[in-house]
């Protein structure tokens, strides 16, 4: 048998291997994402009095607990990208098109995404050590001897709270990030007042804008929680096997984001 | 009545649930009944209480707690079924972010739906009754295992359950230790709570079990009272009794 053949055949092999894993993969978590929408709509009401301080405690984490980082960057980005921009457009004396671009750059796209990206890093990798660790320990089984729904008692508080945390945050990043554009751009002696700045991104925004970004924001938390929450509850883990799964969870939900976003961008297209 | 019964059951590994630890066993535990399930390490009597508590799905055969067959799932009619059986874990897996009032008071606050000052008064008399007054603010990762494991007690008992399954309780504790485990026990059967131990030694439960079984070759074999277990021929007896 030649290499080349031999070579095909286990590359064939590989990519066959790799995707038999994705669907997989794709698999195990769509069922886990309907299997925690189900909970949800199910028992809404049942035991709030244990779930409901577990939704604020996630909230606080996904949310209140990031804002300092996401001001921060809301101010980095603003100088990168608006700053950068309001002045070149400025050079080319094309100013009118600000609006539009700051609309379509920063509020439709980085800003959700970015957010969700810090999201996963302060709140996701920590849910997959989180629970991975308590599976490794047997926490689960205990739960379950309990009577009690590990999905609605570990899941269900994180998709809620990722979600809404995820979106106030981009709330915040999006106006911290306009607002300090203008700020780099008024430094840089832009001739552009704020009326006029505000004016033209206001011109910009659509009702369908409002819409989408908070559809976009709630679906990137979700599924930030649900891909994170899989990776570390849904199957038997060792101790040595929760770094591996946080990896694994971390490339799956950029994964998530990216086709989430992009399912948006079709959106906004046929709009 | 039967409390717990299997007939032709096929016990899975908790942690691999596609390999078979126990094949065909056949098992009632009567109400009231105090049984010694023995065996070497790692012949399932850790899956064989899973499997009890309804925590594993069984691979064949049928299974019932108090005449309701089980299955997986959080169906209502199931969970009232499987919180007749509470079970105490090795080490007490406790929650690790909750206190141990709070790992006490879960069960009570998730099913009846009370805050945790509501249950206070129940989740602090079961850890005083377990010994725990003193720690009951305390983490348990703060906490020694012996702790830990009375806590998981503690919290077994919060929801009253009629059939008690505990995991090896009396592993790795000194003399002392294991009497008060004991005492414990020979009261709560007392009351009436039926009661199922696994454990590696028959010598502690000899004369305070009234029922035993040993696991061997992936079976489960039943002894009988401990009447009938001085004339048992099985050789593992022997070697569970350290004779």
């Amino acid at each position: 048998m030649s290499a080349s053949h031999t070579w095909s055949q286990s590359y064939t092999t590989f990519v066959g291997r790799k995707l038999i894993l994705f669907f997989q993969a794709l698999y195990g978590l769509l069922a886990f994402g309907l299997i925690t929408f189900g909970v949800i709509f199910t028992k809404l009401t049942f035991a709030h009095r244990v779930i409901r301080p577990l939704v604020f405690r996630q909230l606080y984490r996904a949310g209140l607990g990031v804002l300092p980082m996401i001001i921060f960057l809301a101010l980095s980005l603003g100088l990168i990208i608006i700053g950068q921009t309001v002045s070149l457009l400025n050079r080319v004396g094309a100013t009118q098109y600000l609006g539009t671009v700051m609309v379509t750059v920063v509020v439709r796209e980085l800003g959700p995404m970015l957010t969700a990206f810090i999201v996963l890093l302060r709140t996701g990798t920590a849910t997959v050590v989180e629970l991975g660790t308590a599976r490794a320990l047997g926490e689960v089984e205990a739960l379950e001897v309990l009577g009690i729904d590990p999905v609605h008692y570990f899941v269900v508080p994180r998709v809620l709270g990722m979600g809404l945390g995820l979106l106030a945050l981009t709330i915040y990043m999006n106006l911290g990030a306009l607002l300090s554009g203008y700020i780099w751009a008024f430094v840089q002696d832009v001739p552009l007042t704020p009326a006029e700045y505000f004016q033209q991104l206001a011109q910009s925004l659509r009702w369908i804008d409002f819409v989408v970004l908070a559809l976009k924001a709630l679906m990137f938390g979700a599924a930030t929680a649900v891909v994170t929450c899989y990776h570390g509850l849904a199957q038997p883990l060792r101790l040595e096997e929760v770094p591996r799964a946080t990896v694994r969870a971390v490339a799956q939900t950029v994964i998530a984001i990216a086709l989430i976003d992009a399912l948006f961008i079709v959106i906004y297209l046929t709009a | 009545m039967d409390a717990l019964e299997m007939s032709g059951v096929d016990v899975v590994s908790l942690r691999r649930p596609d390999t078979v630890v126990l094949h065909d066993v056949n098992w009632i535990v009567q109400e009231g009944d105090y049984w010694a399930v023995g065996g070497l390490l790692g012949t399932g009597k850790s899956d064989l209480l899973a499997t009890a508590a309804g925590l594993v799905p069984v691979a064949g055969g049928v299974f019932r707690i108090y005449g309701k067959e089980i299955a997986a799932g959080y169906e209502q009619d199931l969970i009232e079924a499987r919180l007749k059986v509470g079970m105490v874990f090795d080490g007490g897996r406790l929650l690790n972010h909750l206190s141990v009032l709070e790992n006490v008071a879960l069960p009570l606050q998730y099913h009846e739906n009370l805050t945790v000052a509501q249950c206070h008064d129940r989740a602090a008399s079961l850890l005083e009754m377990a010994g725990l007054a003193d720690y009951t603010s305390r983490m348990p990762g703060t906490i020694n295992r012996r702790l830990q494991q009375r806590a998981g007690l503690a919290r077994a008992l919060a929801l009253r359950p009629k059939v008690l399954l505990l995991d090896n309780p009396l592993s790795g504790l000194d003399p002392r230790e294991a009497l008060w485990w004991l005492t414990f026990l020979d009261q709560l059967s007392g009351t009436g709570t039926t009661l199922v131990m696994a454990a590696d030694d028959f010598r502690p439960l000899h004369g305070r079990a009234r029922q035993f079984a040993v696991l061997k070759d992936r079976r489960f074999l039943a002894l009988g009272t401990r009447e009938e277990l001085g004339r048992h021929s099985e050789p593992l007896l022997r070697e569970l009794l350290h004779d």
